[in-house]
């Protein structure tokens, strides 16, 4: 198998002892492509990640690059780094924060550095406590180091890094309701103009929000040159993609694998990697970038990895998260649990996303419970379009911002794909399938 | 399919009547002046907006209405209910944008009636009452509800939620006001950002998250804000609601009218509704001008006094120890005869006339001719020894409170504005959030001490000495803030003083001392801070010492009025309330007029003002209430008081609005211009006056200062927000903006708003008009005699057009003079004060001095008959700077003996770093311990020593004056 041929780029040294102190980090080149950064001009560095093509890994896969060729020049600038992932079946970031918290901050150096930041805030998932004391532990070691703090190994920069920890809310993942959450107030998604925190950000200052993934990868990108990194991957997709793989696989964990060339076949089925079916049971759909994209079937298995491919089928890359669901499942449940997921972290800043999900995820219940009416499909379909006009991908709003289009696609595609499944329910008056494997009350409908 | 029922837009079974007026016109308070316009296509029309304007404006400007619910045209928009969503077509293709924070761009296509557009109003207002109780019938929105009118108008006309709504505890009390029903909200955040972003106390948020979002104070303080009443004015839906409100009235029962607030002197425009004959509501009205549509609790509760039942409903005449009730024309036919005769005896000086504040402009005119004509004297004074000298507040170069809010510099030397002046502490408030540098001059911190740029403290007495040292430089970044500030006026003045009584226990001549210092600034003009009701408008019309109607000086004047009003005025000027409190004490005062004044709770001197009422040997009293001070008088006519009857009202900033009638007063009390012409009619003085117009047309034939004002003009388009006097003082008039039931729902908006004001406020429009003909006024008035108006060449014809009053008003200059020669001139500024150190500054002593402001929340009269808010005001203390404490070993929470030359109060310590050290504040007329028993009125400032009480007295904490 070609398939772990490439080059570990974010986790070389996931699983070996302690990898997360600096004594291991330096052991492995830790900090040297900040000293090389440190030696370059940030046009230059730019210029490498542009080269390197590195699509952001937070989810939407924008060009970290002309992410930060959209940055306001005025100072002060900001540098966020967002480590609030909580969706459900992702846990890509979670490794790489405990396992390897000095790459995240040299990473986030190398980014500050490039875009001329002032001061840098990790902003981490509150529900990580082990990675917040690991990165905080790193973080005190780097600034005894001197890689982070005043005169930086002797280069006359100067840099201040911050970790702060989230306050509950899987919606401060959404960088502007991040932005609120850092200055103070309610995790509130802003209104849009203005459109981007590269121009209005932290305290209304230009500001950069890049993901986990996405800094880990520039030290790599520093010693080896962009090139080598847009030598790997296909067309936009360059360089390694982190792979949460969750679900009914025999071998469910974080793979780190070239973009663009592997396909969801290879990630459930191969040995190495996902290993099959749990139970050999055969698949029966699987959510292909997170809860809010919509499902695939095995007749696209044979989909690369790629965010350009996968956007051809009218899904998307997403996170990274890949969630095989195996046939004992039932699809009006898993449609309701992202539902459910998704209404109970809706901030309830909008009207569209706050009362129409627990519309949503009540109606499923209801559905799910054996009291569903036919007519309740129709209704189901009109509810997300009154969220998202359309129901089509990429996804239109009438929200503030994506966390409500979230709830139609699991809800679409399982309409779409099992309409049949959705009938049953309502037909018989009851749910065909066992009850959920899961223990306790997460099994509860 | 669903089982739907599908209506057209035409089928909609209800259209609220905003929806067909055009404009409902709520633009934003600061439109982009770039002068760049765009063009755009809305609803298949070509339009043009300055850039910058939001969907929503440019569509109120054209007449489309967009829904909407969380967009308040006061507050920044924030997008969150998504009701007014349209379908805007640009270059990638049709999409729904919010019409409330998205702005016309040129080439735009926007439809608020499209398919699209439609499906998302359903949609938005299916999703608003998926956990709306729909409790319409009992709950006190219903019927005024823009949650109820707009899901009527453009909801799907039935939901298809089946499920278990959200259910909560309810209400829930916010504070002792307001009410909150959490399953009503729609998390709009108009009550949340309200506080936040206006009036600048936080104390409301949203806790919680998604469909469990609810508004929730913190847990240890409620929402005890002065205010709180705004929230429940802007809440859309029946969520928040206000105590005094609460199940009183079906918005369909109650009867509107605009008029003005009289609660202090800012003068906020507000909707008076009353249903069954008894004030129910008060609403904010938004005048770009003055309120911006907000009120403070104060404001917008206290008519409760007015529905009081004890209210004085009948005349009474002292009969040994009790007053009886008496027919009018027996107490009337008393008064005069007491006056009389003691205006006879001393050659006219023998008669006083305490108060006035309380009456409105036309009866302030009426009660200064008395005065000056029947009971023969010129001791007038509408202030209670709370005020400035009347030279100092109308000589002054004037600001409006618009000029206060621009200019890059305000200096306050005041009393506490967010205490006093609640209204145009948000006006300030604001204009600092936009980076106005606030200079503070006071003895202590007050509420706008936060927001200022600089706060200098001094202790009483040398306020002076405090300007005098600022003004030469000798604190840097005030002199920086004042060097900058000429820079940056931008056509106003550069710098605006916010003038009043920073204490009572210092005299007001010291603070005018410093005002006239202050008046050397260049670039700067004067506000008046003085607090008291009508009292500019009093002052206006002569109810002061030395003053006559139109802010001319008594000698000045004395040929215009001998001539005009046909008889002879007092020779010298009259003494002030102290002096006719000290006069009357030593036997000077044979008639004493208290005006609607209560001076034994409200002079600042207690002691002086128990003397002087004890020995002023003939007392009358016109009064709403029996105070303290009524009590003592010989005859009492009971007063109709606002809301009761109509009239005009002169703000801080000399703006003269008007006040309209909505219930009918209780019992037989009059108003007091009606009680003022029967009483000269009794002395021998026919002043021909049968109405309110009568009057007016007299002041405006005479009056430098109202000439051009006329009550068409104030009921103009361009008059109603109120007219700065002189005529063109302030700038243009700009016209009114129309009521909103958007922004403050339960507002009234009629056609009416937007025809032509004739017939809208004209002669019988009827009670809904602001100021209707009300015959039953003048039936029981003094009328009946055919009198010609006193001058029937000025006074206004009833048949004038409105047009014509529009045309000749804001760009027309007033005529300057009448048909019998010039007016006389009006008060100069007086002039600047010396440039050293005056030598009436009293030496530091080092003793311990006497600091007293007032509260929102006091002993008033009004509070105190107010159900809602007689329990509000704080609990008496004695503040005192840390190094004082320290050095007297006091105890904070531990009483102390504050006593001064007058008396003395046991008070708990509180202790307050915020004073000039040396300084003791003890908060004026609160319920059980004012300082009025211990302020001595007769001295610059007043002395005090502080004892330890012994510990077993601690328990009763009171005062006990001499």
């Amino acid at each position: 198998m070609t398939i772990t041929d490439a080059p570990h780029i974010v986790t070389r040294r996931l699983g070996t002892p302690r990898s997360w102190t600096l004594e291991t980090y330096l052991a492995d080149g830790g900090y040297q492509g900040l000293r090389k950064a440190l030696s370059m001009t940030p046009e230059q560095i730019h210029e490498q990640v542009n080269t390197a093509n590195i699509l952001g890994r937070g989810g939407a896969g924008f060009e970290a690059g002309r992410k930060w060729g959209m940055l306001a020049k005025p100072t002060p600038v900001y540098l966020t780094i967002n480590g609030d992932e909580s969706e459900p079946a992702t846990f890509k970031d979670h490794m790489l924060i405990e396992g390897d918290p000095h790459q995240l901050i040299e990473g986030a150096l190398i980014c500050a550095y490039a875009i001329g930041a002032d001061q840098v805030f990790l902003f981490v998932r509150g529900e990580f406590p082990l990675g917040i004391e690991r990165l905080q532990a790193a973080l005190n070691e780097a600034y005894a180091y001197g890689a982070v703090g005043r005169d930086i190994f002797a280069s006359g920069w100067n840099i201040d890094v911050v970790v702060h920890p989230g306050a509950g809310a899987y919606i401060c993942g959404e960088e502007t309701a991040l932005l609120e959450s850092l200055e103070g107030k309610r995790g509130y998604p802003r209104i849009k103009p203005p459109f981007f925190p590269a121009v209005v950000g932290l305290y209304g200052a230009p500001t950069i929000v890049n993901n986990v993934e996405t800094v880990s990868n520039l030290p790599w990108v520093m010693l080896n040159g962009g090139d080598a990194f847009a030598a790997l991957g296909e067309g936009r997709s360059k360089g390694t993609k982190l792979l949460a793989l969750a679900g009914h696989v025999n071998r469910p964990g974080n793979y780190e694998l070239e973009f663009a060339k592997v396909s969801f076949r290879d990630l459930i089925f191969d040995p190495s990697l996902g290993a099959g079916i749990r139970d050999g049971g055969e698949l029966k759909a699987f959510i292909p970038g997170g809860a809010s994209s919509p499902w695939l079937g095995p007749e696209h298995l044979d989909v690369l990895l790629a965010n350009e491919k996968i956007a051809e089928v009218g899904t998307m890359a997403g996170s990274g998260s890949v969630v095989p669901m195996d046939h004992t499942t039932c699809m009006v449940r898993a449609a309701w649990r992202i539902v459910r997921f998704f209404h109970r972290e809706s901030c309830g800043q909008c009207t569209p996303c706050r009362e129409g999900g627990g519309w949503l995820e009540k109606i499923l219940q209801r559905i799910e419970n054996g009291q569903g009416r036919e007519s309740d499909l129709d209704l189901l379909m009109d509810v997300c379009d009154n969220i998202s006009p359309g129901v089509r991908w990429p996804p239109a709003q009438t929200t503030i911002c994506v966390l409500g289009p979230s709830m139609p696609p699991a809800i679409s595609s399982g309409i779409r794909m099992f309409r049949d499944e959705f009938l049953a329910h309502i037909r018989d008056g009851r749910c065909p399938f066992p009850p959920d494997r899961l223990p306790g009350k997460l099994a509860s409908v | 399919m669903t089982q739907r029922v599908e209506l057209t837009r035409k089928d909609r079974p209800y259209t609220p009547p905003y929806v067909t007026q055009s404009a409902v016109g709520t633009s934003p308070p600061n439109p982009p002046a770039t002068g760049e316009t765009v063009t755009f296509t809305l609803d298949g029309q070509e339009r043009t907006a300055a850039k910058g304007t939001l969907i929503i404006t440019a569509a109120d400007e054209a007449g489309v209405y967009i829904p909407r619910f969380c967009y308040h045209p006061r507050m920044k928009p924030v997008g969150m209910c998504r009701m007014c969503l349209v379908e805007v077509t640009g270059p990638r293709g049709a999409t729904l944008m919010p019409a409330c924070y998205n702005p016309v761009a040129d080439g735009m296509v926007i439809s608020t009636t499209s398919e699209m557009t439609k499906k998302a109003q359903d949609g938005v207002l299916e999703f608003l009452l998926v956990n709306h109780p729909l409790d319409c019938p009992v709950c006190d929105k219903g019927g005024e509800c823009p949650l109820q009118d707009q899901t009527l108008a453009y909801g799907p006309g039935e939901s298809r939620f089946v499920e278990e709504k959200r259910h909560w505890d309810k209400p829930i009390p916010l504070s002792t006001l307001v009410y909150l029903d959490r399953e009503r909200c729609i998390q709009c955040g108009r009550c949340v950002r309200f506080a936040d972003e206006v009036a600048g106390d936080p104390l409301i948020d949203f806790a919680e998250r998604g469909d469990t979002t609810e508004v929730a104070t913190f847990p240890t303080e409620p929402y005890a804000d002065y205010f709180s009443g705004n929230v429940v004015q802007i809440c859309p839906v029946g969520a928040l609601t206000a105590k005094p409100y609460r199940f009183r009235a079906r918005p369909w029962d109650l009867e509107q009218v605009e008029s003005t607030c009289t609660s202090c002197s800012v003068g906020c425009r507000v909707a008076a509704q009353a249903s069954s004959d008894e004030l129910t509501r008060y609403i904010g009205v938004d005048a770009d001008p003055v309120n911006w549509g907000w009120l403070c609790d104060k404001g917008r509760f206290d008519f409760q006094a007015v529905n009081s039942p004890e209210r004085l409903r009948a005349p009474m005449i002292r009969q040994g120890d009790e007053l009886v009730e008496v027919s009018w024309p027996e107490a009337l036919a008393a008064a005069a005869d007491g006056l009389a005769a003691a205006a006879r005896i001393g050659d006219g000086d023998q008669v006083a006339v305490i108060g006035g504040s309380r009456l409105p402009n036309e009866d302030a005119y009426a009660w200064a001719k008395l005065a000056r004509l029947a009971l023969r004297t010129d001791h007038v004074d509408a202030q209670l020894g709370d005020g400035l000298p009347a030279e100092t507040v109308l000589g002054l170069p004037k600001a409006t409170i618009d000029q206060a809010a621009a200019a890059p510099v305000v200096i306050t030397l005041c009393g506490d504005i967010k205490e006093e002046l609640p209204v145009l502490y948000l006006r300030l408030r604001d204009a600092a959030q936009k980076g106005q540098a606030i200079i503070e001059l006071s003895p202590s911190n007050t509420g706008m001490t936060r927001y200022s740029a600089a706060s200098l403290r001094y202790r009483p007495g040398q306020a002076a000495a405090l300007v005098r040292s600022v003004l030469a430089g000798e604190v840097p970044e005030v002199s920086a803030l004042l060097d900058a500030a000429a820079g940056k006026a931008a056509g106003g003045p550069a710098v605006v003083v916010v003038l009043g009584r920073p204490s009572l226990a210092e005299t007001g001549e010291s603070v005018a001392e410093a005002a006239r210092a202050l008046a050397g600034l260049e670039g700067v003009a004067f506000l008046s801070g003085l607090r008291r009701s009508n009292v500019h408008g009093a002052l206006d019309m002569g109810l002061a010492p030395g003053v006559l109607p139109g802010r001319v000086g008594l000698d000045q004047g004395r040929e215009w009025y001998s001539q005009h009003w046909g008889g002879e005025l007092p020779a010298a000027k009259g003494l002030d309330t102290a002096g006719i409190l000290e006069a009357a004490t030593h036997g000077r005062i044979g008639g004493l007029v208290l005006l609607g004044a209560d001076p034994l709770t409200d002079f600042p001197d207690g002691g002086a003002a128990l003397r002087g009422i004890a020995q002023a040997r003939f007392v009358v009293a016109v009064d709403t209430f029996l105070t303290d001070s009524v009590r003592k008088a010989d005859v009492v006519l009971p007063a109709a008081t606002y809301a009761e009857r109509r009239g005009t009202f002169t703000n801080l900033e000399g703006r003269v609005s008007r006040l309209g009638q909505i219930v009918t007063s209780p019992g037989s009390a009059w108003p007091d211009w009606m009680i003022a012409v029967e009483l000269a009619a009794r002395m021998g003085h026919d002043f021909g006056w049968s109405s309110l117009e009568d009057i007016w047309a007299e002041i405006e034939a005479v009056s430098p200062l109202h000439a051009g004002v006329s009550y068409d003009l104030l009921s103009s388009r361009e008059g109603r927000d109120g007219v700065p006097v002189p005529l063109g003082a302030g700038g243009a008039l700009r016209i009114a903006r129309r009521l909103d039931p958007m922004a403050d729902p339960g507002i009234q908006s009629t056609e009416a708003h937007l025809i032509s004001p004739t017939e809208f406020f004209g002669a019988g429009a009827g009670r809904l008009s602001a100021f209707s003909d009300a015959p039953a006024e003048a039936a029981t008035g003094p009328g009946g005699d055919e009198a010609e108006p006193a001058s029937a060449a000025n006074a206004p014809t009833p048949e004038t057009p409105a047009e014509s009053a529009s045309e000749s008003g804001p760009d027309t200059a007033p005529p300057a003079e009448s048909p019998d020669g010039p007016r006389p001139a009006m008060l100069a500024a007086p002039a600047a004060g010396p440039a050293t150190a005056s030598s009436s500054a009293p030496a530091d002593t080092g003793e311990l001095l006497l600091v007293s402001g007032r509260t929102l929340w006091d002993g008033g009269t009004a509070l105190a008959h107010s159900p809602s808010l007689a329990g509000l005001h704080p609990a008496p203390t004695a503040r005192i700077h840390p190094d004082d404490v320290a050095r007297l070993e006091l105890t904070a929470g531990a009483a102390v003996r504050v006593s001064t030359a007058r008396g003395s109060l046991d008070l708990p310590v509180t202790v307050d770093p915020s004073l000039a050290p040396g300084t003791v504040a003890v908060t004026f007329n609160l319920p059980g311990a004012s300082a009025a028993s211990l302020i001595d009125s007769r001295s610059e400032c007043t002395a005090v020593t502080l004892s330890v009480v012994p510990a077993r007295s601690v328990d009763s904490v009171g005062g006990s004056g001499e």
